[in-house]
């Protein structure tokens, strides 16, 4: 018998609550294969709500932007504190703009 | 100690219990498997089934304590009376086993019983008709959980499938119990009440016939080998299983929970 | 729970000092003191200090381990479930356990580790899980109060961390909180029904119980703020929220009136009103007994462990079957 890496592949899990909301990420879990990742899903995932619809995606499918740190860190803009409206002290009487 | 109940003979009562017992007594094997499980998800997935079972158990249970004269409640029905008068086909309550045993077993009962559940949905009875309905999503939802593993596992490693094969050989011998038909059985048929068991029988093989056919298991040969727990007469295990199930109402009489 | 985790630390030696950091890795550290300080949230995948992804890690995965332990003692006793209405609630219970479990080995993970990984720490005794799961259920009445008192411990301890600096340990905890209150509530209502309703065997099956598991339960919080030198660090991060003294007198202020309710006696002698601090008096907890038991020597930790390592050694075969079955559909479906 090969030897196999012993570990089931994670999956990522959306849930999509009600007709007419979006699917939302909840979490993840293990599994061996597609249906056994959507039938996990539902069974820790919509025990409460009755959720309509359930999204398993491989997790190493997921492709993410880059980290917010990295980019901040070399971003030029984020010096421009200017732009944000705190920055602006103002008198309380007026503060709620 | 508090003392069991009295059943009497209906047919009525005996094809109800029957069905509610095989729930109730496959909702407690599977609840064994909490804590043990090969992965966390799959502790989920078993101890869900159990509920779902136990929750038919409680609504079949219901409606056969009704037809008691002394009208017997569902916690009566289930813990108080002698393992003689309990009558669950034998295969629910047979030992644990491992993985494969489980989910095979869980296989052939909820195919079983999907079957049954699509046809009481037409009962004579409307109680039983409206447990059915919600059973049936319940049931299908099982059958879908265990055959896929049964594939996996028959069709999965070396080891595996030996286990598959050696629980199926087990298994398969429990299995004719569930078709052979009895005084019961016509009385349920006459009635509308429900199903000869014996009409589930063909389309039971062909649902399993396929279900193994992908696991790439045969089915066994046929025996002479009968089970009766259906007649109340039981293997050995259903001693132990209502020692443990029943031993705090026995022990507290009178008590409040 | 968690509180715990993190104070074990100290007895193990996790004063390391800091690594030297290079001048871009200060400007990422002074950027992140600053969003901690804002109160603003920290993803999986932004800059973080060592030893703050390292603080979580131990502390989430420690957290998931005993949610799954957790489903031991109380797995113990759904066989013998004296109603078909409390099997069913107490699966259900056992059956969420595992589920939170689940959130948080997936909140973990997302700090770069591997659930195999995890569970090989908690197996080989690397990974500690919370010790009250360390002792028996004895009673049923031992189910109903595990709900009243373990669980409303576990409440008081998680509600805080809602409002952790990590967002995926946060937003597991708000799931896991939301679930929780039933568990609460149904061990309250099983000890109430027996106490109200039960025979007089049955009231002292109960007063066991309390007697038993009370004091285990103030030692959930984890030892006294001044010997707990990790939980200033743990603030600063924004990870603890609340000291665990203050945790645990907010226990027995909200326990003491509910045991009144429940007519039984707390096993503490020294519970007392105190007019002008306005909180309960208690006495003296046996530290002693919460390091025997931390380290090792409680009533069950062996028995724990080896269950748990027993359920994944016999479940091997079964997840191999289950990923050599998934390659070979692979390729069918390549082919």
């Amino acid at each position: 018998m090969s030897k196999v890496d012993n570990e089931w592949p994670l999956w990522e899990v959306f849930v999509r609550t009600k007709a007419g909301l979006d699917h939302k990420h909840c979490g993840s879990l293990h599994a061996a294969d597609p249906k056994m990742a959507v039938q996990m899903a539902r069974d820790v995932y919509t025990r409460r709500q009755e959720g309509c619809s359930v999204w398993v995606v491989r997790s190493d499918q997921i492709v993410a932007s880059d980290p917010g740190d990295k980019d901040m860190f070399f971003d030029p803009a984020e010096d421009k504190v200017y732009r944000h409206p705190t920055f602006y002290k103002l008198p309380d009487a007026v503060d709620h703009m | 100690m508090q003392g069991s109940i009295q059943v009497p003979t209906d047919p009525k009562l005996q094809y109800l219990l029957r069905i509610g017992d095989a729930c109730l007594i496959l909702g407690q094997r599977l609840g064994e498997w909490c804590g043990h499980a090969p992965i966390v998800e799959e502790d989920i997935a078993l101890s869900n089934m159990a509920l779902d079972l136990i929750g038919q158990a409680r609504g079949v249970l219901t409606l056969a304590g009704e037809q008691c004269p002394q009208d017997y409640d569902e916690d009566q029905l289930a813990f108080l009376r002698d393992e003689r008068d309990y009558l669950n086909p034998t295969i629910v309550e047979l030992e644990r086993g491992d993985f494969a045993f489980t989910v095979l077993r869980n296989a052939m009962v909820a195919t079983w019983l999907k079957l049954l559940w699509e046809r009481l949905r037409d009962s004579s009875d409307a109680e039983l008709a409206a447990i059915a309905g919600k059973a049936l999503k319940e049931a299908r939802y099982h059958q879908q959980h265990a055959a896929d593993w049964v594939v996996r596992l028959g069709d999965g490693t070396e080891e595996s499938r030996q286990r598959i094969e050696a629980a199926l050989a087990r298994l398969w011998l429990y299995t004719p119990e569930l078709f052979d038909d009895d005084a019961v059985d016509a009385a349920a048929r006459a009635s509308g009440l429900g199903p000869a068991g014996s009409e589930l029988r063909e389309p039971w093989l062909a649902e399993m016939r396929e279900i193994l056919g992908e696991a790439g298991l045969a089915l066994p040969k046929d025996t002479a080998f009968r089970s009766s727990g259906k007649r109340g007469v039981h293997s050995e295990h259903m001693g132990y299983i209502l020692a443990e199930m029943q031993h705090l109402q026995r022990a507290y009489p009178g008590g409040a929970w | 729970m968690y509180t715990q985790a993190m104070d074990t630390m100290a007895r193990e030696g996790a004063g390391k000092l800091e690594r030297v950091l290079s001048a871009d890795e200060q400007a990422l550290q002074q950027r992140f003191d600053a969003r901690i300080d804002a109160g603003d949230f920290i993803e999986a995948k932004d800059w973080m200090p060592d030893n703050y992804r390292k603080t979580l890690l131990r502390q989430i995965s420690q957290h998931a381990h005993s949610e799954i332990v957790g489903m031991l003692p109380e797995g113990n006793w759904i066989g013998r479930a004296p109603t078909l209405k409390r099997k069913a609630i107490l699966l259900a219970k056992v059956q969420d356990e595992g589920g939170h479990g689940l959130y948080l080995y997936a909140a973990a993970e997302t700090l770069g580790t591997s659930r195999d990984q995890m569970i090989d720490a908690l197996h080989t005794g690397r990974s500690k899980y919370s010790s009250i799961f360390n002792y028996p259920t004895l009673t049923w009445a031992d189910i109903g109060t595990i709900g009243w008192l373990v669980d409303g411990a576990a409440i008081m301890n998680q509600v805080p961390i809602c409002r952790c600096s990590f967002a995926p340990y946060a937003r597991a905890m708000i799931r896991i909180c939301r679930e929780e209150s039933f568990h609460q509530r149904q061990g309250y209502d099983s000890l109430l029904t027996m106490m109200r309703d039960g025979t007089e065997a049955q009231r002292a099956m109960v007063q066991d119980a309390v007697d038993r598991w009370w004091w285990p339960c103030l030692m959930m919080f984890g030892p006294p703020d001044d010997q707990s030198p990790n939980s200033a660090q743990g603030m600063r991060w924004g990870i603890k929220r609340v000291s665990n003294d203050t945790l645990r007198q907010k226990f027995v202020d909200a326990t003491v009136q509910q045991a009144q309710v429940l007519g039984v006696t707390l096993p503490d002698p020294d519970l007392k009103w105190n007019e002008q601090r306005q909180h309960w008096d208690f006495g003296v907890i046996d530290w002693d007994e919460f390091w025997r038991v931390v380290g090792g020597d409680g009533p069950c930790n062996r028995e724990r462990l080896a269950m748990r390592v027993k359920a994944w050694d016999d479940g091997a075969w079964v997840r191999e079957a289950a990923l050599v079955h998934a390659r070979k559909q692979q390729l069918k479906e390549a082919a």
